[in-house]
């Protein structure tokens, strides 16, 4: 299995790792059992937009770099444009991931859209959205041992 | 200063060079097939005797026990399911075997259970070692097969071999070890360890991938999985793959004579244990004296290990995990669960498995490499965030 440059720098550099301090929305998704945990941080301003998003996340390197790519492609933006953000949008963005990881970036949609539900709840605006918190996703039962 | 340090020995090993040089001629001039009466077959013949003779030696059996397969699994799939089908025969249709196996015998003892065989799985304590009164009471006059590893390949873990033969045979039961990581990591006398069938694989030892061998006590008869022409005395049908034959004889004597360097790896290997388990939240895994002299298993907490091994190889260092997201799996490995050790810890498991070959500076600059990367791994995890967060609440 071989990631892309784009998927190494993001692993090796990842971009905006951390907390924010009193965030707007907090979402946490994933498992530990399943071996990621994705947490994000959204700081929004009055006019909905995002201008701050930070993560932690445990898990290989493909949720560690799409995790990454995802805040770098909602900050700045509005939360009703992080809302559209796919999963294969971030693997795109990362040209591409193999297919055993790619339900790490539907965690890294998940982890955003449960981000934003939480800021919902916090401001009082009914969420008009499908999320899955506990996303359980469907990775293959194959095992590559020695 | 940057290094190459493979230390997935486990995994696989190089070939060496006395190895290759040793199947060279096979491959140049002794390219004949052993079965064919003509000059070349018959020169090719007696290089497969000499080879076979010369593991007999190594190994403490005859020649006429020995029987070469493609691999490990092969030898696996082969002595699990040859036995079973003779037994039933016999009106025994029970098999035990251990829930920490490596999955080419699990996945056959499954595939038997779906056939009508009766297949019981012992359980293993924290360290790896088979619960000895478990198994006494598994075993009975129902049970063919008694179906335990020589050592775990991912613990390391050595099982009480002597003990759990006899507790086979007290039943009639016959008594199969894979011995794939064992063989030249543990002295193995088959004059003396009364074992029916044993199974090793040439990629650990040095030869090349694609060959293994069966050993099939004298006087034990089990059913065939290859048929074909007459080959190893009608018992596993195939044209001899003469090179690697040769090539697993030499690897195997350079394996016994290599042997005294075994206390040598040993003191490397707990040179990585001790520094290694000072890092803060891990600890090893596999039992610590009874344990392969060149494996390490430590699990660290709060981080998952592909990425850790994404780290290790930038630092050009080769190692492994237990995690489910190296092996694409849902679950993380079932050995690491079997001794209790919680999913989420599983997930943070690193194997290095060295050899002699692995110098002390090596083993300096692992240490040197493992822990920083940690401390990264964690400084960007949220459940390591949750215990700082406690810790400092404490203060
Ligand atoms: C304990 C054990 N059994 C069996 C095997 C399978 O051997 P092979 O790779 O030759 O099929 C391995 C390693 O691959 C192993 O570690």
């Amino acid at each position: 299995m071989k990631y892309s440059e784009k998927v190494m720098d993001h692993f090796t550099n990842p971009r905006n790792v951390g907390e924010i301090e009193n965030a707007d929305g907090v979402g946490v998704v994933g498992n530990a059992k399943c071996g990621d945990i994705m947490k994000m941080y959204l700081k929004i301003d009055e006019n909905d937009v995002i201008t701050d998003c930070k993560f932690k996340t445990f898990g290989c390197g493909a949720a560690i770099a799409t995790s990454s790519m995802a805040t770098e492609l909602v900050k700045g933006h509005t939360v009703s444009e992080a809302l559209s953000l796919t999963n294969s949008a971030v693997v795109e963005a990362l040209d591409g991931l193999p297919a055993i990881k790619v339900h790490c970036s539907v965690l890294a949609e998940e982890a955003i859209k449960s981000a934003v539900a939480d800021y919902y709840n916090k401001i009082g605006r009914p969420i008009d959205f499908d999320y899955d918190p506990d996303h359980d996703d469907d990775h293959d039962h194959h095992v590559d041992e020695d | 200063m940057a290094r190459f340090v493979y230390a997935d020995n486990a995994a696989t090993t190089p070939v060496s060079r006395e190895v290759i040089e040793a199947m060279m001629p096979c491959f140049e001039s002794e390219w004949g097939n052993p079965s064919s009466p003509h000059s070349m077959g018959i020169s090719a013949k007696d290089m497969l005797d000499d080879a076979r003779e010369r593991i007999a030696a190594v190994l403490g059996c005859t020649a006429g026990e020995i029987y070469f397969t493609s691999c490990g699994t092969e030898s696996d799939n082969w002595a699990i399911r040859g036995a079973a089908m003779r037994m039933k025969a016999k009106g025994r249709t029970h098999i035990v075997t251990s829930k920490i196996e490596h999955h080419a015998v699990l996945h056959t003892c499954k595939a038997l259970e779906k056939e009508g065989f009766e297949v019981s799985y012992v359980g293993v304590d924290e360290y790896g070692v088979v619960d000895l009164d478990e198994l006494r009471s598994l075993v009975t006059e129902k049970t063919a097969l008694v179906a335990i590893m020589f050592a775990n390949n991912e613990i390391g873990t050595i099982e009480p071999i002597e003990e759990i033969v006899e507790i086979a045979h007290a039943k009639g039961a016959l008594m199969f070890t894979d011995a794939v990581q064992a063989v030249g990591n543990v002295d193995i006398d088959l004059s003396k360890l009364r074992v029916d069938m044993l199974a090793l694989s040439g990629h650990k030892l040095h030869a090349p991938k694609g060959i293994g061998l069966l050993f099939i006590r004298k006087g034990i008869v089990i059913n065939n999985l290859i048929e074909g022409g007459g080959q190893e005395k009608r018992k596993r049908g195939g044209t001899e793959n003469l090179p690697y034959i040769v090539g697993l004889a030499r690897a195997l004597e350079l394996a016994k004579e290599n042997m005294k360097y075994l206390p040598e790896v040993a003191r490397k290997r707990d040179r990585l244990i001790s520094a290694l388990t000072k890092i803060p939240y891990s600890s090893l895994n596999g039992h610590p004296t009874k344990r392969l002299p060149g494996l390490v298993n430590i699990g660290f907490e709060f981080i998952e290990g592909e990425s850790m091994l994404l780290w290790l190889d930038m630092k050009g260092i080769c190692a492994s995990t237990g995690s489910a997201c190296s092996s694409a799996s849902l679950d993380a490995s079932h050995v690491l669960l079997a001794i209790g050790v919680p999913h989420e810890k599983a997930h943070g498991s690193l194997r290095l498995s060295i050899s002699k070959d692995t110098t002390d500076e090596d083993i300096d600059y692992i240490i040197e490499n493992v822990a920083p990367i940690v401390e990264k791994l964690r400084n960007m995890s949220p459940l390591w965030e949750d215990v700082v967060k406690k810790e400092t609440a404490n203060k």
